[in-house]
């Protein structure tokens, strides 16, 4: 792996949940280490509850970590994250109807994020800067884009846009938190494309943020699989895919909708998908009631990860090296 | 297998400013007993309001302006509301896009089913209590939750409840607008690997509407796309997935990333549907389409079939037989 850009090591984020008589805390990540290298696309990976959107807003200084450090280029980031951090570590939301300001003019927005972010420059480098910036992210013409308001966009061209004020602020590291998950499947591919071109053309690291596996493969190098707010897998894109460990990824791998494989026999006959709960949770390992190989072992204690290959770690008892 | 459902030449527009935009233009097909079809097509592209038009829920600015819609031999779009209200629920159903929006915030899910059995039938208290049990316990959840409101229930639940709540009358025909679009992928197939089992069990017919063809590709007996408010290509599932005949099909069918074979660059389907408004002569299709001819620009395709598939396209030459 090249240089790294962010180190996570043992973040925590809790929740306190209930009322006076049902208090109780909520695990949504719970100590969570990786690591994002340089010009790298990282996919996190879990069903809703796993505990990824809490990692990319504790990762955007949304929310303080319980507990936990993070290194974003060889400094830490402290409960209060400065701006210059924001402006290296942008994120671009799940949502494209409710993350722009339907008021204003796309040109001003993204101004505005090159005002901020990029003082050196005088108004008529701004929009300079904006056309090229939303041309970077294939919306074309640019000076025509700039001057519409977003309901004149659609869905697919308001990601865009969301990717292109992310570029605004110069970034080593966008936090992508399902970005296509509300675009119809047809226009995902071209927004998943645009990720992979930053990464090859500017060199940006990105943290793609998903429940979608096979996405998750078409434009991550690596991939971190996410259960209950912790880590059960992760390694290296296709070493995952051609051989899931955890029961977790191998159930995320067979319900995977693919109409060029026959209907397996799969799990999702007795597995409804219920996300799973974890307030004050017990000992053991968090999939447990859902594992066709739980063992004892695995309701008495966690299991810690252990390395498969050089870039393969898995958290299962189940699994040997 | 006879016609229970048989729409010919439906036609919707929608009022605007600048004149009517044709969403739905002369679709045409029958659904047997107990069949699946399910129809794809993105977003915009008069699907779900194909579904209201067959449901006769249109609302202004949309209005049915032409076409049949022919249930059991009873054309819908000739009912008065009164004579509507004994066939809704009792002969069809609908299960909404949105669980979260679909069911009142502030009533049990008990009351809320209950609601259902007193608008439509003349059922009493015990009667309606046991029935509301039994159709909860038919999709997996269990009668405790009669008692639950709406946000104590996952999102998967949720849309199980609403499935619930579209069978408690029996209906012939249940019409499904992207039930699944807010699920994780496994909640998704388990969600669609129950309503295959209760149709086996009860017989129902599915209309299921979807923009994300591979989560139907396993499950529907034949398949629709539409594209701009027309249908492109209709056939049975598996030969429309084998070896698509329209362009657009094929385009869709690309559009996804999949976990199989070496990964590859998709491209997806550049563009932008286009304008009802003021349709282009032609082929609605040829400003995207990759294989365009100087006929596409000219002369609009006609519905062609062979062998139990239609096609709209003017590369289809059908064998005369």
């Amino acid at each position: 792996m090249s240089e790294t850009i962010l180190g996570v090591a043992g973040l925590s984020r809790f929740f306190r949940v209930g009322g006076f008589r049902s208090r109780g805390i909520l695990h949504a990540t719970d100590d969570v280490s990786f690591k994002v290298g340089a010009g790298e696309i990282v996919a996190l990976v879990g069903e809703s509850g796993s505990g990824k959107s809490t990692i990319a807003r504790v990762l955007a200084g949304l929310y303080p970590p319980t507990a936990g450090s993070i290194t974003f280029e060889g400094q830490s980031v402290g409960r209060h994250s400065s701006r210059r951090v924001r402006g290296r570590m942008p994120m671009v939301f799940q949502d494209p109807f409710g993350s722009i300001n339907p008021v204003l003019r796309v040109g001003h927005s993204l101004e505005r994020s090159l005002k901020l972010h990029r003082s050196e420059l005088n108004a008529a480098a701004r929009y300079e800067e904006a056309i090229a910036l939303v041309e970077r992210v294939g919306l074309t013409p640019g000076a025509e884009v700039l001057r519409r308001f977003p309901h004149e966009l659609s869905g697919g061209q308001r990601q865009r846009l969301g990717f292109a004020q992310a570029l605004a602020s110069r970034p080593s590291l966008i936090l992508a938190d399902e970005p296509v998950s509300m675009l119809d499947v047809s226009i995902r591919i071209g927004l998943l494309n645009v990720m992979k071109d930053l990464r090859d053309r500017e060199g940006v690291s990105l943290l793609y943020i998903t429940h979608d596996l096979a996405s998750a493969r078409y434009v991550a190098d690596r991939m971190i699989v996410l259960y209950a707010g912790r880590i059960v897998e992760e390694g290296l894109t296709e070493e995952v895919i051609s051989s899931p460990q955890h029961p977790y990824t191998r159930l995320l791998m067979s319900t995977a909708p693919d109409p060029r494989l026959p209907l397996s026999d799969d799990a999702s006959l007795t597995d409804l998908g219920e996300p799973p709960k974890v307030i004050n949770p017990g000992p053991g390992c968090r999939f447990a009631p859902r594992c066709p190989l739980a063992m004892d072992q695995c309701r008495a204690s966690t299991p810690t990860a252990v390395a498969l290959s050089p870039t393969q770690r898995v958290a299962c008892y189940a699994v040997t090296p | 297998m006879s016609s229970l459902l048989s729409v010919r030449d439906l036609r919707v527009d929608y009022e605007t400013p600048a004149g009517p935009a044709r969403a739905v233009s002369g679709v045409s097909f029958d659904l047997a007993r107990g069949e699946f079809l399910a129809i794809v097509g993105e977003s915009g592209c008069g699907k779900s309001t194909m579904l209201f038009a067959i449901a006769q829920l249109l609302t202004y600015p949309a209005s049915q302006v032409g076409g049949t819609v022919t249930f059991e031999g009873v054309d819908l779009t000739t009912l008065r509301p009164e004579e509507l209200r004994q066939h809704r629920w009792r002969d069809f159903s609908v299960v909404m896009q949105s669980a979260m929006n679909a069911l009142n915030p502030t009533m049990s899910i008990g009351a809320q089913l209950a609601d259902v059995c007193r608008a439509h039938t003349d059922w009493d208290a015990a009667r309606i209590t046991q029935r509301c049990a039994e159709v909860l316990a038919m999709v997996s959840i269990d009668p405790a939750h009669l008692k639950s409101y709406p946000f104590q229930l996952s999102g998967g639940m949720r849309q199980r409840a609403m499935i619930a709540m579209a069978l408690l009358l029996e209906p012939k025909l249940v019409i499904m607008d992207e039930p699944t679009s807010a699920l994780d992928v496994v909640a998704q197939r388990s969600l669609m690997r129950q309503v295959q089992a209760l149709r086996e069990q009860l017989g129902f017919s599915v209309l299921f509407v979807t923009h994300d063809m591979s989560v139907v590709s396993h499950f529907s007996d034949r398949l629709a796309v539409m594209y701009a408010g027309e249908v492109v290509e209709m056939g049975s599932t598996r030969a429309v997935f084998d070896d698509p005949q329209h362009p657009y099909s094929h385009g869709l069918m690309d559009a996804f990333p999949s976990l199989l074979g070496a990964p590859r660059v998709l491209t997806g389907i550049a563009g932008n549907p286009p304008s009802l408004v003021n349709p282009p002569g032609g082929c609605l299709f040829a400003a995207r389409c990759a294989q365009v001819m100087d006929v596409c620009r000219s002369v609009h395709p006609e519905l062609l079939e062979e062998d139990g598939r239609t096609v709209r396209c003017h590369l289809f030459h059908p064998v005369a037989s």
